[in-house]
């Protein structure tokens, strides 16, 4: 039978779910598990809709594995528009802020269902599903373990669905970018474990004698994510029927825990594994070697050695014992190095290709996505310096900053390499167009530098307004004037937004029709096809 | 070029690969945040810190549950000006039995640290269930509902040994008590010698001006109210409390 045990321990795991309804010790745990009953017996009937008994079909051992890649961009874009929606709504909310809807849809519920929404619904699905391609073309192997890569897709769309369900409930540990709950940090602690498995064995079964460098890249972020997400989520839950824990560590060590934790989110996920993307989509795109194998080794081990330490930035002139703070602004600036060694990679590979930056819209997504990595990782270590920090914490310079990385970095390449799959994925010969790749990347582009700017105008100004002081001595500045002279800048920041989301949307709508296999008739892209040369009578060679 | 040759065997073999990548990833976290556990300068010794009052707490875990942090600091840094908006810069002491801590990375409202004994108890109400009636200019999101939602009190003490098995100092007595000092503090009527004694400073009386019942409101201006009094600045030395 097919799906035959997939059934009975799924009707197993809804029952499960359905006796913790009834017995949780605190109201948002009971709602919180009639969510995980209604998402795992929905599932169980779809899998009970589409069995048969038929004897199955044997796999070609020699075939990839494409079915969860294939789930996995779908992923990726749905996602991602979720993600950057939710976004706009609470970059409205800042400017209206009428807009917030309590208690389900206040802007502090909202923003980590933002955050989780970007980085690990969209950026997540992006690296699960480009790691297990690159893997095994790049080993020339089938995914390791069966039916594993499956358990990894749909395990981590439940994780993502209990977050971001729990955050709407009122259910956090409260930690950035690790907020859920003690059990959905379990559930998602056994989804990464297999992800390792499955790629770590992938690589074991390869039948090329290298390991290329995309699969350093993937395989670090995800140990790496595996030790930073068990460490910080260390807590001690009330009941074992209840949403509520308490971290292991408080105050001052709680704090630093957390931003180690938090940074490497940023080093490890969103640096490390993309900087895999990059490895393989960018080469590959550009038909171009990458271009150089040493700089990618030294870059590599560097990158991953100092990342690490650069958590303490985030806790300058803080109760953080100054060594700390003075060791993590060092490693900070330190790492400027390897990242800009990635970024010279990246776009150096381009060399004896800058002319596709001209035709090719995927291209140019990728070159300006390694070109914010540039700009943001040299902002971030400038930020790191103590005397800089001390203006720019606390306020908005912080979140242009992050969002010259995320839209800029890590949407982009995603963008790219999603581009680059989907049409090989579905054996379409091409998108169902170019075009609309071309609108993607200017709203994109222009979204990332209209939101980028707003924030540093607004970041510094409220900095310098909170510090402002008159010829008498006294500040010049209650808050809530500082907080009034942020409006307009949340609204044209918003707008930026809105700007990147229409472009993602655009993805959607042009990843769509390519799947469904509509080709779009369009002219080429301008200066895609050569001009032909004025020649001279009699050197007609060819004719 | 013989340690690029070198680097050619961990390239081909996935578990050192592993490995190493591991090795040197744990690094960093060792050498800065175990140092931390040990070092006894990194919390300096102060008086009046103290256990949260299980309503205290109660509304510090409403403070996390609307994600108050993610706009509001509870971090103090020490330069003039914030000193002179927000009080004396904040010590590591106090939030040593936070679990999580809070110290924000975000100042979109002004910094909590310490708001306690700021405003009064109507303020915190008004300003919770409709924050542009007395701040035009805010952009903070209401709470109204927490007036209308009646804490929910089973077995209040599961919370403080919950905090004890992490390290807080709960005493047995205190757990014993966590139920009715949880409703004592916010009724004006309740004896609460039990209470003052278990937590010195502690606010008491009704909290959100509603005596018929505790509320998520009484909590989370409860735990406003404490935010910063527990230590008296006017004694406070800070050579003495340098280690």
């Amino acid at each position: 039978m097919k799906f035959g045990t997939e059934i009975v321990l799924l009707s197993l795991f809804a029952f499960a779910a359905l006796v913790a309804a009834g017995f949780g010790v605190d109201e948002p745990f009971r709602r919180h598990m009639w969510v995980l009953f209604f998402a795992v017996a929905g599932f169980t009937a779809i899998l009970l809709r589409n069995t048969e008994f038929k004897p199955t079909v044997p796999i070609d051992p020699a075939a990839y594995m494409d079915g969860p890649i294939r789930y996995g961009a779908i992923a990726t874009v749905f996602w991602g528009v979720v993600g950057m929606l939710v976004g706009v709504v609470i970059a409205l909310q800042l400017a209206y802020p009428d807009l917030n809807i309590q208690p389900w849809f206040n802007f502090g519920r909202l923003r980590p269902l933002h955050t989780s929404g970007v980085v690990f619904a969209f950026g997540g699905n992006a690296l699960i599903c480009t790691s297990l391609y690159v893997v095994q073309r790049t080993c020339r192997a089938r995914l390791f373990g069966g039916d594993l890569g499956w358990f990894v897709f749909w395990g981590y769309q439940l994780f993502i669905v209990m977050a971001a369900t729990g955050y709407l409930l009122g259910i956090t540990e409260s930690r950035e970018y690790a907020e859920p709950e003690w059990y959905v940090d379990l559930w998602l602690t056994i989804v990464w474990v297999a992800y390792l498995i499955l790629f770590l064995g992938t690589i074991l079964k390869r039948k090329e004698p290298h390991i290329y460098v995309a699969n350093w890249f993937y395989l670090a972020f995800i140990v790496t994510i595996a030790m930073l997400h068990v460490i910080n989520n260390l807590s001690m839950p009330v009941s074992f029927l209840g949403s509520k824990s308490y971290s292991a560590f408080s105050g001052v060590q709680d704090a630093l825990t957390q931003w180690w934790y938090g940074h490497n989110a940023v080093g490890f996920f969103l640096t490390a594994g993309f900087l895999g993307m990059m490895y393989y989509f960018v080469p590959k795109q550009a038909n171009r070697p990458v271009y150089s194998y040493r700089l990618s080794i030294i870059h590599f081990w560097a990158l991953i050695f100092l990342y690490i330490w650069a958590g303490p930035h985030h806790l300058h002139y803080t109760a953080l014992p100054d060594w700390a703070q003075t060791l993590g602004m060092v490693f900070s600036i330190m790492l400027w190095m390897p990242s800009w060694g990635g970024m010279i990679n990246g776009l150096m590979t381009l060399s004896g290709a800058w002319d596709k930056l001209r035709t090719d819209p995927i291209i140019r997504m990728m070159v300006m996505a390694i070109a914010f990595y540039g700009m943001s990782t040299f902002e971030g270590p400038m930020m790191s310096i103590k005397a800089v920090n001390s203006l720019s914490h606390y306020t908005d310079w912080t979140i242009g900053h992050v969002h010259s990385g995320a839209l800029g970095w890590v949407g982009m390449i995603s963008f790219g390499a999603i581009y680059f799959m989907v049409p090989k994925l579905w054996n379409r010969d091409r998108l169902y167009s170019l075009r609309l790749v071309n609108w993607h990347f200017w709203l994109a582009t222009l979204g990332i530098v209209v939101y980028a700017a707003v924030m540093w105008v607004s970041g510094v100004m409220q900095g310098l307004m909170w510090r402002e002081y008159n010829e008498q001595g006294f500040l010049v500045y209650s808050f809530a004037e500082t907080v009034a002279a942020m409006h307009p800048y949340y609204i044209m920041r918003a707008i930026g937004g809105a700007m990147y989301l229409s472009g993602a949307l655009i993805m959607a709508w042009n990843i769509a029709m390519t799947i469904l296999g509509y080709r779009r008739e369009e002219d080429p892209m301008p200066r895609s096809i050569p001009a032909l040369q004025p020649v001279r009578s009699g050197a007609r060679k060819w004719a | 070029m013989g340690l690029m040759d070198r680097h050619a065997v961990i390239e081909k073999n996935a578990t050192l690969l592993l490995l190493g990548s591991l090795l040197v990833v744990t690094i960093g976290g060792i050498v800065e945040i175990t140092p931390l556990f040990y070092l006894d300068n990194t919390i300096e010794k102060v008086e009046g810190m103290r256990p949260y009052s299980p309503l205290e707490l109660a509304g510090r875990n409403i403070y996390a549950r609307e994600g108050c942090y993610l706009c509001h600091s509870q971090m103090i840094r020490p330069f003039r000006d914030e000193v002179e908006r927000y009080g004396h810069y904040s010590l590591a002491a106090e939030s040593m039995y936070d679990h999580p801590f809070q110290w924000g990375s975000k100042r979109t409202g002004p910094d909590l640290a310490r708001v306690g004994d700021r405003y009064s108890n109507a303020w915190h109400v008004q300003h919770l269930t409709e924050p542009r009636s007395v701040v035009p200019e805010s952009i903070m999101p209401g709470y109204a509902f927490l007036k209308d939602t009646r804490i929910e009190v089973k077995d209040f003490s599961t919370h403080l040994i919950a905090n004890s098995r992490v390290g807080v100092p709960y005493s047995d007595d205190m757990i014993a008590h966590a139920n009715a000092d949880l409703m004592a503090q916010a009724d004006a009527n309740a004896d609460t010698s039990g209470l003052e004694r278990r937590y010195p400073k502690a606010k008491l009386g009704d909290f959100d001006g509603d005596p018929q019942q505790v509320t998520e409101m009484d909590a989370l201006v409860a735990y406003l109210q404490m935010l910063g009094t527990l230590v008296d600045f006017k004694t406070y030395d800070e050579a003495a409390g340098y280690r």
